[in-house]
């Protein structure tokens, strides 16, 4: 696909102005505003970047980092391309939704976008996504966790280039563990750190809300069961997907999510728990066990920092892999973190593939992973001190990166996800004999277009 | 004992008059009306009439965003879908419910703000109507996010301030049950836009009679029976008029639930069913029809007030 150099950003396609506009008769503020806007644009177009293709990276919110690499591959190209991030929204789904409509609209803009695991299968199968270089292919996945390749791949082909790969881990406050006389060495289940948590009087932490991580959750504990959400995942005809949710392996993560919903130590405001409130409750003095991702950890640091937060909380922390649903079943903790497309309707998709090989290069990796807390897809990023030095529980979300399993990989993502939103919500009102079966026909019924979501 | 209202007659004659015996002066008066508003009823007719009619021919089709090459011609279909599903009468009671409970709030407190607004003392009016008037100029979903700050388990005040209140503790989850949820929805939503109704209501107030308020007094007519056979009965049309924008407006909650419970724990409008529909789901077909049967039902609201309660709003105007 050809692609042309020095073509104009956003901003420059928004500022052009018609000569006759201009020259309007009694409009002399507005014309002399039209060229101020104009020299101003010039002056914005000269400097460093000079002829350079402007290529658009659509950015997931974060704590700078994405901007910082952005401008450090802009300078790193030494002008042949400049990454303008724009901002997407806060929460995933609502970062899909604004990605797919512009994409349904052949929005050439889209060079670049930070994408969500799970929705990849659906803009690769809607055509959204550029076809990844061979050549790129290979080199992007060398030395990377085998769940950050799974969660970039759609039907046998590497569709996306897997950036950085999130892990949830058990984070546990030290003095409780040892209080309650758990041996954190070894695996853990939910029973026990429930149980741990009921004779100290603290708190467990999950996420419990009707949102995107509840089926984060959910899905964690059916594959840790054994089992899965899809078994069949049947590209070609929804209504074809089959289900394993009416399965042993379902109903004992419902069981599961009952027994900790319904447990003292699960706190009154569990059904709305999100990552961030449940991260409040593992900082607060009734602090136990926590699910949750890596972030965790600097924002404890970064509250002590800013005086919020007494230095001994964040020693107090640890991490652990993800809790077992049965005791000799390993754990299959939940996969996240973000991929890189390349939009199909790019001008430029030899330059975005180039500039995305930069970003998610082990420097930049390494970079992200220290200062916003986000883990690398890159093994060997977890060998580099400066890493070993921020995240001394490096080697333990690199070890859960290596056991993550993804979410269900389906062009429907989305409906299968709000159909168990819907049927597992709110968690301490799940029948385990039963939610799995209701789920299971309204999923179906929903994939059928016989039913609303 | 009896309302006290002005007779009829002295209005002046509608421009609306049947054409026979219609002067030039009216003619030209209503040719006018047309030039004047001519361009903007253009300008609503297409983005209003174009969308309604644009979601109309959608909701024909199963169509979904990702897939518009094997977009197909449904009829009726997603109508019956939406109309056998339980979820769709489900958020029409919820729906029904917020805008009856908001509404009736709002009406009094209304009522109430724009009787302190007519009343207050010369000098402190402006300074009365612009603070009652800043909740209405505050964004929805800013209001929503305050109000749900306000009640968040882990970072609101009103779990430690309000304990002495029955039903509210320390730890008690606004948003974890259904009906506390709707309850601060609601809370948020009256505090948004009662403002609204009261200036619509001080608009009524001013238009009735001051003759007819000290012919009442004269007659002895304590403060409670003026306010009752007095006022009320002169401003029936501001009334009516503020209800009818209220309630359409009312029916179309979504800013709030989006915000405070994302629809969870059955909080889901039928404006949220909408948005599930088509903006997430990426069903356009299904979405559309659904939108389209939301609108029928704020006609239905519409055509009642207007033809049922006999809500003239030339009438509101003064005319």
């Amino acid at each position: 696909m050809p692609y042309a150099a020095g073509r104009p950003g956003p901003e420059k396609r928004a500022t052009t102005i018609r000569p006759a506009a201009r020259r309007t008769r009694g409009r002399p503020v507005a014309a002399a505003a039209s060229l101020l806007v104009t020299a101003g644009t010039l002056v914005a177009c000269g400097g460093d970047s000079g002829g350079a293709s402007s290529l658009t990276w659509y950015i997931n919110p974060d704590a700078g980092g994405q901007a910082e690499i952005a401008a450090r591959c802009t300078e790193a190209s030494e002008g042949r391309y400049t990454i303008e991030t724009a901002l997407l929204p806060r929460d995933a789904a609502s970062q899909r939704e604004q990605l797919i409509r512009r994409l349904a609209a052949n929005d050439d803009s889209i060079d670049l976008m930070s994408l969500d695991p799970p929705f990849i299968p659906e803009f690769a199968q809607a055509g959204f996504l550029a076809p990844v270089p061979e050549d790129v292919a290979q080199r992007v996945t060398e030395d990377v966790v085998e769940s950050a390749v799974e969660g970039s791949t759609w039907d046998d082909e590497l569709v996306a280039i897997p950036f950085w790969a999130n892990t949830q881990v058990l984070w546990y406050r030290k003095s409780v563990a040892e209080a309650a006389g758990l041996d954190m060495e070894e695996p853990v289940t939910w029973e026990q750190i429930v149980q741990a948590a009921e004779e100290t009087g603290t708190l467990v932490g999950a996420q419990g809300a009707r949102a995107e991580s509840l089926t984060v959750w959910f899905n964690a504990l059916i594959e840790s069961a054994g089992g899965s959400i899809i078994t069949d995942a049947s590209p070609e005809d929804p209504a074809q997907i089959e289900l394993g949710l009416d399965t042993e392996a379902g109903q004992r993560a419902t069981e599961v999510m009952k027994m900790v919903a319904e447990s003292e130590a699960a706190g009154a405001a569990f059904s709305t728990s999100n990552e961030d409130s449940s991260a409040t409750g593992l900082e607060s003095e009734n602090g136990g066990f926590n699910v949750n991702y890596p972030f965790v950890y600097p924002r404890a640091l970064g509250a002590v920092e800013a005086g919020t937060m007494d230095a001994s909380v964040p020693e107090d922390y640890a991490a652990a892999i993800y809790p077992r649903v049965d005791e000799d079943e390993p754990a299959a903790p939940p996969y996240g973190g973000i991929n890189l497309g390349v939009g199909a309707f790019s001008e430029s998709p030899e330059l975005a593939y180039e500039a995305a090989e930069c970003i998610v290069s082990d420097e930049n990796q390494a970079y992200y992973f220290v200062t916003n807390g986000n883990p690398a897809s890159a093994t060997s990023v977890y060998d580099d001190p400066e890493v070993l030095e921020a995240f001394p529980m490096a080697p333990v979300i690199r070890e859960s990166l290596e056991l993550a399993a993804p979410r269900p990989q389906t062009p429907y993502y989305n409906e299968i996800s709000v159909g168990i939103q819907r049927s597992y919500h709110p968690p301490s009102g799940v029948d385990p004999g039963r939610t799995g079966e209701r789920a299971t026909e309204l999923i179906k019924a929903v994939l059928a277009k016989e039913d609303l979501l | 004992m009896t309302t006290t209202t002005l007779p009829p007659g002295k209005k002046t004659e509608p421009v609306s008059a049947p054409d026979k015996g219609i002067t030039d002066r009216a003619r030209s008066e209503r040719k006018l009306g047309w030039l004047l508003a001519g361009p903007a009823f253009a300008v609503m007719l297409l983005v209003t009439a174009y969308p309604i009619l644009q979601a109309t021919y959608e909701s024909l089709f199963d169509y979904r965003l990702t897939d518009p090459e094997n977009r197909s011609f449904v009829g009726l279909t997603n109508y019956w879908v939406i109309l056998t599903d339980s979820l769709w009468w489900e958020s029409i009671g919820v729906t029904a419910f917020i805008t009856l409970v908001t509404v009736a709030v709002e009406l009094v407190l209304g009522f109430g703000l724009a009787l302190v607004m007519v009343k207050a003392l010369r000098a402190l009016r402006p300074v009365l109507r612009a603070a009652i008037l800043i909740p209405y100029a505050v964004i929805t979903v800013v209001s929503a996010f305050a109000w749900q700050f306000a009640f968040d388990i882990n970072s609101g005040f009103v779990n430690s301030w309000f304990t002495w209140l029955p039903g509210v503790a320390a730890d008690t989850d606004w948003f974890g049950d259904r009906w506390t949820a709707i309850l601060v929805i609601c809370l948020a939503e009256i505090w948004k836009t009662t403002p609204f109704i009261s200036l619509l209501l001080l608009a009524g107030l001013a238009q009735v009679p001051e003759v007819l308020q000290e012919a009442a007094k004269v007659d002895g007519a304590t403060r409670w029976q003026r306010m009752w056979r007095v006022t009320i009965p002169n401003m029936k049309a501001a009334i009516m008029v503020a209800l009818l924008f209220r309630t359409l407006d009312a029916f179309r909650v979504f800013d709030t639930i989006f915000i405070m419970t994302n629809g969870a724990n059955g909080t889901e409008s039928v404006s949220f069913l909408a948005y599930r529909q088509t903006i997430a789901r990426l069903e356009i077909g299904l979405g559309s029809a659904v939108s389209v049967l939301l609108f029928l039902c704020v006609v239905a609201i519409a055509f009642s007030f207007i033809k049922l309660f006999k809500v003239d709003l030339a009438q509101a105007r003064g005319e």
